[in-house]
């Protein structure tokens, strides 16, 4: 019952955010779905931004998509992430459509590359909080 | 005929540094105060001629970045009858010139005075983790994103796969750039610099090495504007405002529309060139901003200097450098210059002292027309102005 702390910056989910948050926890990556123009976005919105309709759900996602962009952090965004440089953040492109952060765990940093394909995965880094983040799907 | 009501900068002034610092240290609001005297008294104006007041800043009151043209305006005891506190990052100075020559040509004010100050590298630092883990940022900063260089870093590598765009043509912007600070005294960074050199300097955030980043410093600047009538009878050459634009696309990076294009500097440019009835190539000098090496090509491609992909191919063989085809940055930049956090007061100061002839060993030959475009927030928000002699 001594684990070390978490120690890295905690989201901070509101009242529009809960629900992808709560997802995460449960192993589901959540995006909010339009009902009037079927489309998916991310972040989440009050208006859908493709039709600016009120009425959408959040909808598990497929967990699959590619990488957009990423980069490879040599110095950590602060003291909190110090140790872990270098490690990957990227911009997914989910099978979805929409974008959105994480960061690209693997054993070899090297790997990675613009238009790779990746897999959703949960880290719970604490009893409340699950970060998505995504490993890379090697090609058969 | 020159309309009477056109907008001009009759006074500029930055703030003196000694290594990226203020000497002695100072407030925000000191560095402020004395920007403000001194710009309005190469004027030829003083405090109490003042009816417009624009304030941008990472300070704030009561907390960062809120209502700091409230806390000029006590501060210097003013009035003002036009106020602007718009925040949209680096490039808000850029929108504060384009606001208020809308205001000056429109009769809301008569002399617009445009502030900013920053004590950044001796308060604090660039860096700008530490902020809460809210709105978007619940959705970056638990994933260890460096910020601001960690956006630029995706853009770059999203551009380079792309375009083929290499490492070496962003090192050539940085080496360009410290060619000009070389010419320029009051620039922090003044040691020669190769491509080979920025290359080797250590990988921040892959693919940006630590010379394709601007400087953290502190600075403040000022710039006084009024109408082409007024400016007749005031002690500096006038340089008049021909055209502006602006425009904001998103403010998390993961939203930006298309990170190998800077479609808000699309939009801002393709205003200011209409409004100025003028083009890319009638430019004499070009001052973009340069928060990261990446920045300037994304900028340069998506102001029509060359085409989408051709940034890299354009500043190649120091085309930007003194004694190239293109002069660019012409102060040292944010990437040798200063880089107080929000640059884009700067580039304006460096236009209009080229406009004027004021500068020296650096000065561009019969410069008469001059493009300033703001990059700010993580490419997210964009403003262009023309400037050219009245
Ligand atoms: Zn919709």
């Amino acid at each position: 019952m001594s684990e070390k702390p978490y120690g890295k910056p905690l989201p901070m989910p509101d009242l529009e955010t809960q629900p992808f948050w709560d997802g995460a926890r449960a192993g589901r990556l959540r995006l909010p779905k339009c009902n009037d123009c079927g489309q998916y976005h991310f972040l989440p919105r009050a208006l859908c931004p493709h039709c600016r309709s009120e009425n959408w759900t959040w909808v598990d996602a497929s967990g699959d998509g590619v990488i957009y962009s990423f980069t490879i952090a040599h110095r950590g965004a602060g003291p909190a992430f110090k140790d872990d440089a270098p490690y990957a953040i990227a911009i997914i492109e989910l099978a979805e459509g929409p974008r959105m952060m994480s960061n690209i765990v693997t054993d070899d940093l090297s790997r990675i590359a613009v238009d790779g394909a990746v897999r959703v995965t949960f880290d719970a880094v604490t009893d409340d909080i699950t970060l998505p983040k995504f490993t890379l799907v090697e090609a058969a | 005929m020159t309309p009477r009501n056109r907008a001009c900068i009759v006074g500029i002034a930055d703030t003196p540094l000694e290594k990226g610092r203020v000497p002695g240290g100072a407030t925000v609001m000191q560095i402020q105060a004395r920007a403000a005297r001194d710009a309005l008294a190469e004027a030829g104006l003083g405090m109490d001629d003042v009816d417009g007041l624009l304030v941008a800043g990472s300070w704030g009151m009561p907390r960062p970045g809120s209502m700091s043209a409230l806390a000029m305006a006590e501060y210097l005891n003013l009035q003002p009858r036009y106020l602007d506190n718009t925040n949209a990052g680096g490039s808000s100075f850029e929108m504060h010139v384009g606001h208020a020559a809308m205001a000056l040509e429109a009769g809301a004010c008569e002399v617009a005075l445009i502030l900013y100050g920053s004590d950044q590298r001796s308060g604090g630092g660039r860096s700008l983790g530490g902020r809460p883990n809210w709105f978007d940022l619940q959705f970056e900063t638990p994933w260890g994103m460096p910020a601001p260089v960690g956006a630029y870093a995706l853009a770059a590598r999203r551009h380079m796969h792309e375009y083929g765009t290499t490492a070496e043509q962003l090192a050539e912007v940085a080496v360009a750039t410290r060619q000009w600070a070389r010419l320029n005294p009051a620039a922090m960074m003044r040691e020669p610099m190769s491509v080979a050199d920025v290359l080797a300097s250590p990988m921040i955030a892959d693919p940006l090495h630590l010379f394709d980043c601007c400087l953290v410093t502190d600075g403040g600047g000022a710039i006084v504007m009024t109408t082409a009538e007024r400016a007749r009878d005031l002690a500096k050459r006038p340089v008049a405002v021909r055209g502006y634009g602006e425009c904001a696309t998103h403010l998390s990076i993961p939203e930006m529309p298309d990170l190998a294009r800077l479609t808000c500097a699309e939009r801002a440019g393709a205003e200011a060139y209409r409004k100025a009835g003028m083009g890319p190539r009638d430019m004499d000098v070009v001052e973009i901003y340069d928060s990261f090496t990446i920045t300037v090509l994304l900028s340069l491609e998506a102001l029509g200097f060359c085409a989408p992909g051709e940034g890299g191919a354009f500043v190649a063989n120091q085309r930007t450098a003194p004694g190239g085809d293109f002069p660019m940055n012409t102060n040292g930049g944010g990437l040798s210059y200063a880089h107080p956090g929000m640059y884009g007061i700067f580039l304006l100061i460096e236009a209009v002292r080229q406009l004027r002839g004021e500068c020296g060993d650096r000065q561009v030959v019969d410069a008469e027309l001059a493009l300033v475009h703001g990059t700010g927030g993580t490419l997210s928000s964009g403003a262009t102005v023309i400037l050219s002699r009245e």
